[in-house]
Parts: C-alpha cells; sequence; structure tokens
C-alpha cells in the first residue's frame, strides 16, 4: 500500500513539478535576502545564519503543506483513499513520504548553497544537511496533521500556521542550536539524537492522527 | 440461505441538525438493483454515503458487504492519465486496468492526462474503477450525469451485468436504470 501510494503521489508530483519547485525557490530567494540585507556584516550574518535557514525551511515547508491533501480532497480522490487505502497507516506514511522528498529532501540538498550564501563556515555544512535530514521528517509529518485538520476549512491556509508552527518549534530549537555548538567545536551528538527521536516519534503517532483527520474531512463535506 | 448484501434497519440521516429522513428499511439479496429515487435534497446521495461509510451521524443499522463507491465527484485525478488513475485501484485478483478502460470504451485515450479528457470520459474513468474494485455491491450517486447516449447504455448494461454476475446495486438517480429495478422513495 506505501509503494502504490507512493508511486502515484510521485507521479502526480512530477506531472506539478512547478508547484512542487515553488517553497524551493521560496527558500533560495529569501536566504538570498538575507544575504544581501546583511552584506555589510559577514561575521554576524554567521552567526545568525543557522537560525535563519531553519526558521525558512520552517516556512518553506509550510507553503508546501496546504496544497498537500487539496487536489484530492477536491476531486473525491480522498473520499476513495478513506474507503480503500488498507492499512491507511502505510497509505499515509506513502503520501507524506511524497511531500518529504519534495520539500524536506530537496531543502536538504539545497542547504549547502544556502549555507554559502549566509557565509556559514564550509564544515559545518554537513552537520546542518544531517540535521535536516533527520528534522524534516517531522516538519512534514506535523504539517500533513494541520494539513488534514484545515481542509474542509474555508480560510484554512490562515489556520495552518497557527496550528502547525508551534508543534514545529522543538525541531527549530533542536537544529539551531546543532548547527551553533558544531559551530563552536563543541560537537552536537545530543542535538542529532534528539532530531531523530522526534521524527521516529511523529513517524510512529502522526500516521494515525492525520488519517483520522482526513476521515472527518471527508465526513463533514 | 445467504445474508442479504445490504442491510438497512429503520435508518434515519441528519445534517445540519434537520433529519432527512427516517425509517428507511431495505434488503438487497445478490442480483438485485434498487434505484433511490426522491427530490433534490431528500437525502439519496446521504444514503449512499451512510452505507459507504462515510457519513457518521445517522440512527438506525447499516450492515453492508464491501461496496465500491462511486460519488458526485469522480475521484479521478486531472494530472494522471486514465490507465495511472486505475493502476492505483487495481487489485490483484480482479482484471487488468487497461481492460476496464476498454470496457468503458476509453481504450485509445489510456496515456492521456485526464485533465484533458471530457468530463463524461472522466465519468467513464470512474465506472471502470468499479470494474476493478471486484467488490459484490456497487453504490452509484446518479451515475448517468455527464454522460451521452452511449454512456448511458453502458451504465445499464455494466450495472445489469454485475447483477447477474451475483453483484447488487444501489444507485441514486432521476431516470431509470434497469427495468427490473425495485425503487426506494425517499421524502414522500
Amino acid at each position: 500500500m506505501f509503494a502504490a501510494q507512493f508511486r502515484r503521489d510521485w507521479l502526480c508530483l512530477l506531472r506539478a513539478a512547478d508547484e512542487a519547485v515553488n517553497p524551493l525557490v521560496f527558500l533560495f530567494v529569501t536566504v538570498a535576502l538575507f544575504g544581501i540585507g546583511f552584506g555589510g556584516a559577514p561575521e554576524r550574518l554567521a552567526e545568525m545564519a543557522p537560525g535563519v535557514i531553519w526558521a525558512l525551511v520552517l516556512l518553506a515547508n509550510l507553503l508546501s503543506l496546504e496544497a498537500l491533501f487539496r487536489r484530492d480532497y477536491e476531486d473525491g480522490s480522498l473520499e476513495q483513499f478513506v474507503l480503500l487505502a488498507h492499512p491507511q497507516f502505510a497509505a499515509v506514511l506513502g503520501k507524506v513520504a511524497v511531500h518529504w522528498c519534495a520539500s524536506g529532501l530537496a531543502m536538504t540538498a539545497l542547504a549547502p548553497a544556502a549555507a554559502l550564501m549566509l557565509n556559514l563556515p564550509l564544515w559545518v555544512v554537513p552537520k546542518l544537511m544531517l540535521c535536516l535530514l533527520l528534522g524534516t521528517p517531522a516538519l512534514s509529518l506535523i504539517g500533513a496533521v494541520g494539513a488534514a485538520l484545515t481542509l474542509g476549512l474555508r480560510n484554512g491556509g490562515g489556520l495552518l500556521p497557527l496550528l502547525v508552527l508551534p508543534l514545529q518549534l522543538p525541531v527549530l530549537v533542536f537544529g539551531v542550536s546543532a548547527v551553533l555548538d558544531e559551530a563552536a567545536g563543541l560537537g552536537a551528538a545530543a542535538q542529532v539524537y534528539w532530531l531523530a527521536a522526534i521524527s521516529m516519534l511523529a513517524v510512529t503517532f502522526a500516521p494515525f492522527a492525520i488519517g483520522a483527520a482526513l476521515r472527518v474531512a471527508v465526513e463533514q463535506s | 440461505m445467504n445474508r442479504p448484501l445490504l442491510a438497512l434497519k429503520e435508518v434515519a440521516c441528519f445534517r445540519g441538525g434537520r433529519r432527512l429522513f427516517d425509517g428507511v428499511s431495505l434488503a438487497l439479496d445478490a442480483g438485485e438493483c434498487v434505484e433511490v429515487r426522491g427530490a433534490n435534497g431528500s437525502g439519496k446521495s446521504t444514503l449512499l454515503r451512510t452505507v459507504a461509510g462515510l457519513f457518521p451521524n445517522y440512527l438506525g443499522v447499516v450492515e453492508a458487504a464491501p461496496c465500491s463507491y462511486l460519488g458526485h465527484k469522480n475521484a479521478v485525478t486531472a494530472l494522471l492519465s486514465p490507465l495511472d488513475n486505475l493502476r492505483f485501484y487495481q487489485r490483484r485478483r480482479a482484471g487488468s486496468a487497461a481492460d476496464a478502460l476498454a470496457q468503458v470504451g476509453l481504450g485509445d485515450v489510456l496515456q492521456q492526462p485526464c485533465g484533458r479528457l471530457s468530463e463524461g470520459q472522466r465519468r467513464r474513468v470512474a465506472l471502470a474503477r468499479l470494474l476493478l474494485g471486484g467488490q459484490p455491491l456497487w453504490l452509484l450517486d446518479e451515475p448517468l450525469t455527464a454522460l451521452d447516449d452511449a454512456g448511458r447504455a453502458l451504465v445499464r448494461r455494466l450495472a445489469a451485468a454485475h447483477c447477474a454476475r451475483g453483484g447488487a446495486v444501489l444507485c441514486a438517480t432521476h431516470q431509470a436504470l434497469a427495468r427490473s429495478a425495485r425503487r426506494l422513495r425517499l421524502g414522500l
């Protein structure tokens, strides 16, 4: 079921690649804006870089979340999903996995470029990428819960950040502190383990919440 | 003998604090086709959604065999071709997606994105999904909309063939689906 769902959504993603690229372009452009805005003080920029990158990753991720279930909701595919997807846990994971590939994984791949633009020391970049790799699955999964909950609402897009960002805060905190500690030469094993733990928890529990929220959205329509 | 594929006992549905209908009882055996008739807003779609398990706000007893639901929305993704749309619903024992699409007359647009097809053609893709599911009970919500004459004849043929195979059809419609069909009236 995971594979079937992943394959279907992956094909959809490829056919609508322009939509999927938007959040990445957003990340790139906003990072460049910070770089230009702090052009006069590259040392201060380097200090702020981890926070800037993580905050922008959160926002870019948020941008792509609203569309996660929207199309399926509108064309009725979500009704069939609720009825036919067994086990639902696997199907939900397949759907979110595709979203993660397009957002979290792609942003991880973009991280070196962002680090370069923000004057982050290059030897910190591997740790930054590792943290993004471990932290972004949690962002996608927690975000998907919010996206599913706000699906039936007319102005769900406005509610989504309020619902999701506070829950994603731990990822931001550990992600930023890991990169800062690494840059200070302290090592960042603890934060990396924390990020991995948060993502594992999200993988284990979020699909149930997402499935239940999707069912409610379909039943209310 | 066998249990009916669908048994409704004194079912009442509520929407927005309003009672849509109550006291609906029905037993649907293998090979039977029942048309749900009633004015707009009388609760035909809600009854079908209740049977499918998509509507929780009801009283009474609903016992249904595994069913395929064809709603107002086609559940056809505009981005994907008919073939890719259906492959997702393909289960092992049922026939192949290409065969099902050929049966509903879409053999020559297998690879086009569904967004470029007409509304009627998308409806036909949704009909092909019923053939793939291999479920004994079909729930059709106004299956004749958007279809041309040949398409409507096709739906009648598919429903008759499904009943002949030992399936059952519950269909909300304003036009007759089968001559032998029983009728269930809502909102008298």
